[in-house]
């Protein structure tokens, strides 16, 4: 048995003997998600079991080395543990923007001690982390934002407005964009971090069209943050003013994860579902929503081909560095449309808001909640913009 | 096993590259034997040539002489015919016939087998019976008399059937039209008495045959595989054809996509060059989009039909149906994008439509494809 095959075999027995029943199943509404933080409880003894001991073994992040908390496996290793956690429908013991976004930009970008002390914090579970990017003036064009920090020489004080930061309400610390030199537009920004608990920083949540409030406006009024948290510690990734390279850099993580949120490499196809779906409620599949559903199958199978291609040529080395541009492109759109067919399929029943039946609407919710995709992390136009600049290398673009 | 090339497939692949630019190329092939109006639509000098590189036994075992690789290598060969739109019999002699062959007798892979992989013999494939794929429905049929068989039908749209020096026939030898037992696969050679073909010039200068058989006799060893149990040889011939013309779909996709970039690049009108209008660049990259997951979800059938997995049907179903998909979109928006320019006879972009056009035909378009994934999906 080659390497490969023997670690194949004991990952099996591994979640055979450690993964919960309950956590096999797939994640019906937030509660079934854990976050971690200082603030994080646990919905039940089976999120907490599950947690804990994919913390132990280092597979909250199984990728990163051990000395961050990880467990340092191998990229194929990696794709095994992904592979056999599909295959039982193990949930994902810990869910962060610490792990999808911040972690990848201090892995590269980090000190030595930085990556000890803040990474091994987020692979625990102990901080939650928001993202500090877009304000009211500065979406799509975020180079252009105003959020400012002014040189106190030990700290900066930071004064300024964020909007849709992601849990900022329940977040611990957030990596934040401010800009330090106001006549440089690229090389101004420096990409801090801090508290939320800091004097001055309150956040206001925004109330969304699919019914809940995952996103707040951030203020900054007088916030110190210090230049330095202990030795070799910096309150900054990468340089002062060099903040926009971090800043462009965990955006592509960021896309690929939210290019993942339909499935990534185990995207389903969904006409089987549909078709037994109708069948229980008495229904026969529409002949035409029948071809719609096989076309989107295909569109879908084809996606988790590219998935599995595009993570394979990263961990290589190989694949187009804007590639997670077009990924999540790709991805969000197809999962508005895997959204779409679900609510027509279910019909009027789709329309419920908060019956039991729909268990509290979610369908309608999900939905909804699917048309930000292809919004939050850069717009599809936006994805647009960059393969045809950076990948198709079209003039002026 | 990660879903690109390794380093042996990767230099496979610039040998292929490098051949099919030099050699393939529109001028020195299609234009060619097109303006030519050769009757068979494709040159026997590059056959011949495949034949010295190796290409055309690819997919023959090494004991039968051949290089005994898969489906990943024949379909870097493919995509390379696609990308230059070279005309060849590769995909009916060395992908489709040659993957019947493998399963035929010692005698009939002794008989068959040299002549295609040094490039000198052609092989056709006759399955469908109308103008669209119909695999279920076979209603030619072969009767048992004396030793042998006695056959009789009709044929529709075998692709260099009038070319071939052999053709590989699916017909019932018993149970009716829909089962799927009953069928049985022939290696019939061009000069059979009672059989005749009727040549016709296809939109992409290929020439398809409609072939009668008239009560053609044929020996016992005329059989590929086993009397009766023909649909398993049928279904790895067709897998072997649908995933091979994918991959030749994913270089014609490719091919025209590179044209049209490329002229976004030079054109220009409102004293811009047209590749700054935000409208093509979005069209654009779309497009590039669509041809990468063509392109993944082709490898990866590949991958799962050299494998023997039990996924491939369904994967080489999405992967022909995804590629229809990538590849019309890509000829339709080439020759939209290059203007009147792209109307014209002398730009090669309105080849690739054809060839694409064709292609969708071949073995199934997205719409059989599609209906192929939901029914093995169970809807
Ligand atoms: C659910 C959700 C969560 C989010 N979470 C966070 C978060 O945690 N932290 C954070 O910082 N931000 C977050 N965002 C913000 C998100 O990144 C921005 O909404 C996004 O970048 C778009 O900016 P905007 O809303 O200002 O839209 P705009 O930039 O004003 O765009 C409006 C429209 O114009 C189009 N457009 C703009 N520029 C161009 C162009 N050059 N070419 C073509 N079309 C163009 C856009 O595509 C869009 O259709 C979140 C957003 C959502 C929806």
């Amino acid at each position: 048995m080659s390497d490969l095959e023997t670690f194949r075999s004991e990952t099996k027995a591994w979640l055979e003997a450690n993964c919960p029943a309950e956590m096999r199943e797939p994640a019906r509404d937030e509660a079934d998600i854990y976050w971690g933080g200082r603030k994080a409880t646990f919905s039940s003894d089976a999120q907490k079991q599950w947690f804990e001991v994919c913390r132990d073994k280092g597979y909250t992040v199984p990728a990163w080395p051990t000395e961050y908390g990880g467990a340092g496996l191998a990229p194929a290793e990696a794709k095994v543990l992904r592979q056999e956690m599909a295959a039982i429908g193990a949930r994902p013991p810990l869910s962060s923007f610490g792990i999808w976004m911040l972690g990848p930009a201090l892995l590269k970008f980090g000190t030595e001690e930085q990556k000890k002390h803040f990474l091994t914090q987020i692979a625990r579970g102990e901080i939650r982390w928001c993202q500090g990017y877009s304000e009211p003036g500065s979406g799509s064009d975020l180079v252009s934002m105003q959020t400012f920090g002014e040189d106190k020489g030990d700290s900066w004080t930071v004064n300024g407005q964020k909007i849709w930061t992601s849990y900022a309400d329940h977040a611990d610390w957030i990596f934040c964009l401010v800009r330090t030199n106001k006549d440089d537009k690229y090389q101004g920004i420096t990409f801090m971090l801090f508290d939320m608990e800091s004097k001055g920083v309150s956040t206001k949540p925004i109330l969304l069209i699919s019914g809940s409030s995952p996103f707040c406006e951030t203020f900054f009024d007088d916030v110190s943050v210090p230049k330095s948290y202990g030795e070799n510690i910096p309150g900054y990734v990468g340089e002062i003013n060099r903040g926009w390279d971090v800043a462009k850099y965990l955006l592509g993580h960021e896309r690929e994860m939210i290019s993942g949120m339909g499935g990534g490499e185990h995207t389903a196809a969904i006409g089987a579902a549909m078709n037994r779906h109708s069948a229980k409620t008495g229904d026969e599949l529409d002949p035409m929503l029948r071809g719609d559903l096989a076309m989107f199958d295909v569109d879908a199978l084809a996606f988790t081909a590219m998935s599995e291609k595009f993570m394979d040529e990263m961990k290589a080395g190989k694949g187009h560095p804007a590639q997670p541009n077009m990924m999540k492109y790709v991805g969000t759109e197809l999962n508005k449309r895997r959204h779409e067919l679900m609510m027509t399929t279910s019909g009027s029943r789709s329309l419920e808001w908060e019956s039991e039946e729909t268990s509290g609407g979610k369908p309608s919710k999900n939905w909804l909640r699917t048309k930000a995709n292809s919004i939050e992390g850069g717009t599809s136009e936006v994805m647009l913009n960059v393969i045809s600049k950076r990948i198709l290398d079209l003039p002026g673009a | 096993m990660p879903l690109f090339h390794n380093e042996d497939q990767a230099m496979l692949a610039d040998t292929a590259r490098q051949f099919m630019a030099e050699e393939g190329n529109t001028t020195k092939q299609l234009r060619h034997w097109r303006d030519r109006d050769c009757p068979d639509g494709f040159g026997h000098a590059i056959w011949k040539q495949m034949g010295e590189l190796g290409f055309t036994g690819i997919l023959v075992s090494e004991d039968d002489g051949g290089l005994g690789m898969g489906h990943v290598e024949a379909g870097i060969v493919l995509e390379e015919i696609g990308r230059n739109l070279t005309p060849s019999p590769f995909l009916t002699s060395s992908v489709l016939a040659a993957t019947a062959l493998g399963k035929g007798s010692n005698d009939l892979r002794g008989r068959y087998l040299p002549g295609l992989i040094l490039g000198e013999s052609v092989y056709a494939v006759a399955v469908d019976e109308t103008a669209k794929h119909r695999p279920e429905k076979i209603t030619t049929k072969a009767e048992k008399s004396g030793n042998g068989f006695k056959l009789t039908g009709k044929k529709s749209f075998v692709v260099q059937g009038a070319s071939a020096d052999m053709l590989v026939v699916a017909a019932r030898t018993s149970g009716s039209d829909g089962d799927d037992d009953g069928i049985t696969l022939f290696a019939v050679p061009k000069d059979a008495a009672n059989m005749s073909q009727e040549p016709v010039r296809l939109v992409d200068s290929s020439v398809a045959s409609h072939v009668t058989f008239d009560g053609v006799d044929l020996d016992g060893d005329a059989v590929i595989g086993e009397v009766d149990g023909g649909r398993e040889v049928l279904n790895a011939m067709l897998n072997a054809g649908r995933i091979g013309a994918a991959a030749e779909g994913v270089g014609v996709a490719s091919g025209a996509m590179d044209m049209t970039t490329d002229y976004l690049k030079q054109r220009k009108q409102f004293g811009k060059l047209i590749g700054e209008f935000q409208a093509l660049q979005h069209r654009a990259a779309h497009l590039y989009s669509e041809v990468e997951i063509a392109r993944a979800v082709t490898i990866k059938a590949q991958q799962l039909l050299d494998a023997e997995s039990e996924n491939a049907d369904l994967m080489i179903s999405v992967a022909k149906a995804k590629v229809a998909k990538a590849a019309g979109l890509s000829v339709k928006e080439g020759v939209q994008m290059h203007g009147g320019i792209g109307m014209t006879d002398e730009y090669d972009i309105g080849l690739y439509m054809k060839r694409d056009r064709a292609l969708q035909e071949f073995l199934g378009d997205a719409y059989y494809h599609a209906g192929r994934v939901a029914e093995l999906s169970g809807y």
